[in-house]
C-alpha cells in the first residue's frame, strides 16, 4: 500500500515537473545576477517585463555586484547588475574570455547621511563627513556637535554603498586616494541594521539608501565645497544633480544587447520603467540621459 | 544474487564511509588552493600579525591579528558563559532531576539547538544589543559580549547534550559504592561522577567551542564588526567568519583580497581541525 502511495505521488510529481521545465526549456530565458541593493528592483522590472512579454522569463537572484560581475565573465549570467563600477581587474578579466563589455545606466540611488533626531549638526561638508569616517573627527564638538565621541556606522565591505562612500566622500572623488575607513568603524551588515544603531544611539552617524530615511533618524545637509551650499537629501534633489552624494546603478552585459536582452534593456529605460524605479524608493534618471 | 546484492550494498555503505573524508581532503585542497596563492604577494608574517585589515586599500592591507583575536575574544567569552551554565544543566539531567523533568529538559535542549543561528542573531540584535548598551553606558549595545552571549545560548546544547552522554555513561556501580562508602549524593556527583566523566567533559567543552568559533550569522549582526584590536570585551569587534561572509560576494575574483579570504578560511579550518581533534583524542583517551 505505502509503495503504491509513493510510486504514485512520484509520478504525479514527475507529470507536473515535465510540463513545467519543457515550457521553460523552449522560450529564451534571461539570467540576471548581482548587486544585493539592486534586487528587488530588478525584480520589479522582470515581473512588469514578464507580464507584458509572456514569452521571456527573467530569473533574477542576488549574492553582490562583484559575484554578478564574475557570473558574466564566466557567461552563467546574460545581465550583471552593479552598485559600483567594474574595476581594471575586471574588464581585463572579461577582455580575456573575449567579451565585449557594455555599461548601462538604469537608475540612480541618492545615500544619505543620518544621525540621531537629538543631535544638533544641521550640516556637513565632504571634509567633514571625511574626517569622521576615516577618525581624523572623534567629537562630535569639531564640527558643532555636543562634547561626544562620535560612533562611526558604514556598510559591510560587500556593499557597493560602501564602495561608493569610500571612493566619492572618503576619497572626495579621488578613487585611488589613501582614505580608510577607521578601524573602529562598526560595519554593519545590512541598512535597516544602520537605521536600527542610529535610532538607538545619540552618537551615531550613518548613510543609508534614501529609500530607507525613516522619523526615526535625522538626515544631514551635504556640501561638497567648504561653505556650502548644503542640500538635504531628496529624489528631487538627486535628480537636478544639485545633490552631491548620488551614485549610479548598473547593468552590464557580455555583448551589445540584441533579441530579449535589449527588449528588456529598452524597457527598463522607459518611462514605464523609471517610473518603476521611482515606486521603488530609487531616484529616475534624469530626462537628459 | 542474494550475495551479489549483499555485496553491492556492503560496497556502497564502505564508499559512502569514506566519501566524508574525501570531501573533506577536498574541501581543505580546496581552500589551500586559492589561500597560498596570497602568499606569492604577501608574506606569512605580515597576514598573520598584521595589525591592519584595510583589503580595498592600495595595496591591500590583510593584517589578520584584529580579526583573529576578535574571534578569540567572542569565542572565550561564550565558553566562560556556556561551560559553567551547560555542565550543570547536564549535570542535573543525568543525576538530579526525576525522570519527567529529565525528558522535558533534554526534549527542551533539543529545540534550542534547532534554532536558525539568524534567528538568535535577530534577538539578539532587539533584546540583548539594548540591555547591553544600557547596563554598561555603551555607546553601541554590539560588542563582543553581545556575540559571546548569543553564542553562548548555541553552545550550550553541544555540550549538554555530549556531557550528559559523558556522565549518565559512568557505570552505576560508582555511583552505588560511592553512596555505599557513606558518601552524600552531591559529594559522588562532585568527586566520583564527574572525574569518571571528565574525557567526555573535556570533548564536549571542545565540540562547544568548535561549535562557536564557525558560526557567523548571529556574530556578524551583533559584534559589530570593527576592526580594531579589540582591549575589552565590551568593544566592537570583528571575526574572521563575519569577515569572509561579509567581503566575498564583492570582491574581485582572484585580486589578492579574493586570496586573503580564502587564506583566512584557511586558518579557520586548521583552527577548527585541531579543536576537533582534540575533541576526538580526549573522547578516545576514556575508551581505553
Amino acid at each position: 500500500m505505502k509503495t503504491k502511495v509513493m510510486v504514485c505521488s512520484f509520478l504525479f510529481f514527475i507529470g507536473i515537473l515535465v510540463p513545467l521545465t519543457g515550457a521553460i526549456a523552449a522560450e529564451g530565458s534571461i539570467q540576471i545576477k548581482g548587486s544585493d541593493t539592486m534586487v528587488n528592483l530588478g525584480q520589479a522590472w522582470a515581473e512588469e517585463f514578464m507580464a507584458e512579454n509572456s514569452q521571456v522569463s527573467l530569473a533574477v537572484t542576488g549574492g553582490g555586484s562583484g559575484t554578478g560581475i564574475a557570473a558574466l565573465i564566466n557567461g552563467t549570467c546574460d545581465i550583471a547588475e552593479a552598485s559600483r563600477d567594474m574595476k581594471p581587474q575586471e574588464w581585463e578579466q572579461a577582455k580575456k574570455s573575449g567579451h565585449d563589455v557594455h555599461e548601462f545606466k538604469v537608475a540612480v540611488d541618492a545615500l544619505a547621511v543620518v544621525v540621531h533626531p537629538s543631535n544638533p549638526v544641521k550640516e556637513l561638508t565632504f571634509d567633514q563627513l571625511s574626517g569622521i569616517f576615516t577618525g581624523k573627527i572623534i567629537n562630535w564638538n569639531e564640527v558643532g556637535g555636543k562634547d561626544q565621541k562620535i560612533l562611526v556606522l558604514s556598510r559591510d565591505r560587500n556593499s557597493g554603498t560602501h564602495v561608493y562612500f569610500l571612493e566619492h566622500v572618503l576619497r572626495k572623488g579621488n578613487e585611488k586616494g589613501p582614505e580608510q575607513y577607521a578601524p573602529a568603524t562598526l560595519m554593519l551588515p545590512s541598512t535597516q541594521a544602520i537605521i536600527d544603531e542610529v535610532s538607538q544611539s545619540d552618537s551615531a552617524i550613518g548613510y543609508v539608501g534614501l529609500g530607507y530615511v525613516s522619523p526615526k533618524v535625522k538626515t544631514v545637509a551635504a556640501s561638497k565645497m567648504n561653505g556650502g551650499p548644503f542640500v538635504q537629501p531628496s529624489k528631487a534633489a538627486a535628480m537636478d544633480k544639485t545633490y552631491p552624494i548620488a551614485r549610479p546603478l548598473l547593468f552590464y552585459t557580455a555583448q551589445a544587447p540584441q533579441g530579449s536582452v535589449k527588449a528588456f534593456l529598452d524597457f527598463v529605460l522607459s518611462a514605464k520603467g523609471q517610473e518603476i524605479v521611482e515606486t521603488m524608493d530609487f531616484v529616475p534618471l534624469g530626462k537628459k540621459e | 544474487m542474494r550475495r551479489f546484492k549483499e555485496f553491492l550494498i556492503e560496497k556502497i555503505i564502505l564508499l559512502n564511509g569514506f566519501a566524508c573524508i574525501l570531501f573533506v581532503i577536498l574541501i581543505f585542497f580546496f581552500l589551500a588552493k586559492d589561500g597560498l596563492t596570497l602568499f606569492k604577494t604577501v608574506s606569512p608574517w605580515h597576514f598573520l600579525f598584521g595589525t591592519l585589515w584595510n583589503p580595498l586599500a592600495e595595496p591591500p592591507q590583510v593584517g589578520i591579528l584584529p580579526l583573529f583575536l576578535g574571534s578569540l575574544i567572542v569565542t572565550l567569552g561564550a565558553t566562560v558563559i556556556s561551560v559553567p551554565l551547560g555542565m550543570a544543566c547536564a549535570i542535573f539531567i543525568g543525576e538530579i532531576a526525576p525522570r519527567w523533568i529529565r525528558e522535558l529538559l533534554k526534549a527542551g535542549v533539543e529545540l534550542l539547538a534547532a534554532i536558525p543561528s539568524i534567528v538568535i542573531g535577530f534577538i539578539g540584535m532587539t533584546m540583548l544589543g539594548p540591555i547591553v548598551k544600557n547596563l554598561f553606558h555603551l555607546p553601541t549595545g554590539l560588542t563582543a559580549l553581545t556575540g559571546s552571549l548569543a553564542l553562548a545560548f548555541m553552545a550550550i546544547p553541544t555540550i549538554v547534550s555530549i556531557m550528559e552522554d559523558a556522565i549518565s555513561s559512568v557505570p552505576r556501580s560508582y555511583k552505588e559504592g560511592s553512596l555505599a562508602l557513606g558518601a552524600t549524593h552531591w559529594q559522588t556527583i562532585h568527586r566520583v561522577i564527574i572525574p569518571a566523566a571528565s574525557s567526555g567533559i573535556v570533548a564536549a567543552v571542545m565540540l562547544g567551542i568548535g561549535r562557536v568559533i564557525g558560526e557567523t550569522m548571529a556574530v556578524m549582526m551583533l559584534t559589530g564588526n570593527a576592526s580594531v584590536l579589540p582591549k575589552t570585551i565590551l568593544e566592537p569587534v570583528r571575526t574572521m567568519t563575519a569577515t569572509i561572509a561579509a567581503e566575498m560576494g564583492e570582491t574581485v575574483r582572484g585580486s589578492e583580497h579574493y586570496f586573503a579570504l580564502f587564506a583566512l578560511g584557511l586558518v579557520l579550518f586548521v583552527i577548527t581541525f585541531f579543536i576537533n581533534l582534540a575533541a576526538d583524542a580526549a573522547l578516545h583517551q576514556k575508551q581505553k
